[in-house]
């Protein structure tokens, strides 16, 4: 009966899925409740922080730059139509500050960072390096994964502030500089549209919210691997594509929390 | 506790997400326009509000004076209130007249002030005794409809 086969298999995905999430939840659980000693030794976190915060930011600004530049291109293209080209600040300033800062930000951050973090806890696995420390009675949540969540909490938010305004930055060369829209009304009218509360500190708490959901992805994955080397291969790519898909589906779910009716 | 090359660099990129920030908050932002010296609250009663919104500019001579904090409906008098705080620094004649208007003809709603001669000022928490509500786009055109097709008849 290949009906109740493929029933069979549907169910048993998603019985599996439903049971992953429980371990991932229990898991982001012992991570917040075993995070004690990343403040106690904070190094932990700073070294953490160079790893995945540092070497980050030349791809986020490198990025940041080329998608504000672009931007500024098409915005002026477009409200040239409509003789409205010192409106440019406020589609540039908006559209980064709102969406396209913190989301792209946390996808550049999940494939840069997230995907190497797992890699490197799933190595650890594979070589028994965890096991390893088990014996030797260090709880590995404390001393691997914990450093490595808040590093990641505390970077994301800078990474994606950093973005935004190397956007906002690149839309000004080519819109001002390049293009020559009038510079006073550029950023006269990009700030009496942008409101901080509103604005920015959205912004901001959605960079927070994806960190959080892309660290504990990765480190999930990467502590729940199969200790081989098509394990590893598996579950950098799950971080990737998990990551991805939660970040989007998370900005659709705050957007209309945050900027829903006006 | 000795201090490292990958501490300073940490450190260097903590400063650099701050300073993003800073730029958002005061260059992208509106936030150093907030900080005015010190605000007193006038109100404005009016037949209809349009599309004004808290936070909409009260300007007078297109000069930005204050803000709108609140728009309520009153029940006693069926008219929308509107709270305001303007800054100190300005003061308006007690006959000022309060508009709603519109920058451009599709644009923001704001509250425009045009003072009037009186010698006395409005104080804390008075309102304007004239105002003007906002022009209806659609109702304009029904009037301008509705006077053609009469002076055809």
């Amino acid at each position: 009966m290949p009906i109740v086969r493929s029933l069979r298999v549907i169910g048993k995905r998603a019985v599996n899925g439903v049971w992953r999430l429980g371990n991932a939840t229990r898991f982001f659980m012992l991570t917040l409740l075993y995070s004690g000693i990343s403040f106690r030794r904070f190094q932990l976190v700073i070294k953490e922080m160079f790893y995945s915060g540092v070497m980050s930011l030349i791809i986020i600004i490198v990025a940041g730059m080329f998608v504000g530049m672009v931007l500024g291109l098409q915005g002026y293209e477009t409200l040239k139509r409509y003789g409205s080209e010192s409106a440019l600040g406020t589609l540039v300033a908006l559209s980064l500050v709102r969406e396209l800062g913190p989301v792209l930000a946390a996808l550049l951050f999940a494939s840069r960072a997230g995907s190497a973090m797992t890699a490197e806890i799933g190595l650890m696995k594979a070589t028994e390096q965890i096991a390893a420390m088990d014996m030797m009675a260090v709880n590995p949540i404390s001393r691997l994964i914990a450093p490595r969540f808040w590093a990641s909490v505390i970077s994301m938010p800078l990474l994606a502030a950093l973005f935004t305004v190397t956007g906002v930055f690149g839309g000004y060369v080519v819109g001002v500089v390049v293009i020559g829209v009038d510079e006073g009304s550029f950023w006269s009218q990009m700030q009496s549209a942008v409101d901080f509360q509103h604005d920015v500190m959205n912004g901001v708490i959605k960079s927070f919210v994806f960190g959080v959901a892309v660290t504990v992805i990765a480190l999930y994955e990467g502590f729940d691997a199969p200790p081989t080397a098509e394990g590893v291969s598996g579950a950098t790519t799950r971080t990737v594509v998990q990551s991805s898909l939660a970040i989007l589906l998370l900005d659709f779910i705050l957007t209309a929390f945050m900027f829903r009716g006006d | 506790m000795e201090r490292t090359t990958l501490d300073l660099w940490v450190g260097a990129f903590v400063v650099a997400g701050i300073a993003a920030l800073m730029v958002l908050a005061l260059k992208v932002g509106n936030l150093s326009t907030y900080n005015m010296s010190e605000t007193y609250q006038l109100q404005a009663y009016f037949t209809n509000v349009g599309g004004l919104k808290p936070t909409a500019s009260v300007r007078s001579a297109g000069v930005l004076v204050g803000r709108v904090t609140e728009i309520m409906l009153d029940t006693e008098r069926y008219e929308a209130r509107v709270t305001m705080s303007v800054d100190k620094r300005y003061q308006f004649p007690r006959d000022t007249f309060a508009n709603i208007q519109t920058a451009g003809l599709l644009g923001e709603n704001y509250i425009g002030l045009s003072p009037g001669g009186d010698s006395e000022m409005l104080k804390n928490g008075e309102a304007f005794k004239k105002t003007q509500p906002a022009m209806i786009l659609e109702d304009l055109i029904a009037k301008f409809i509705y006077n053609t097709s009469e002076k055809s008849k």
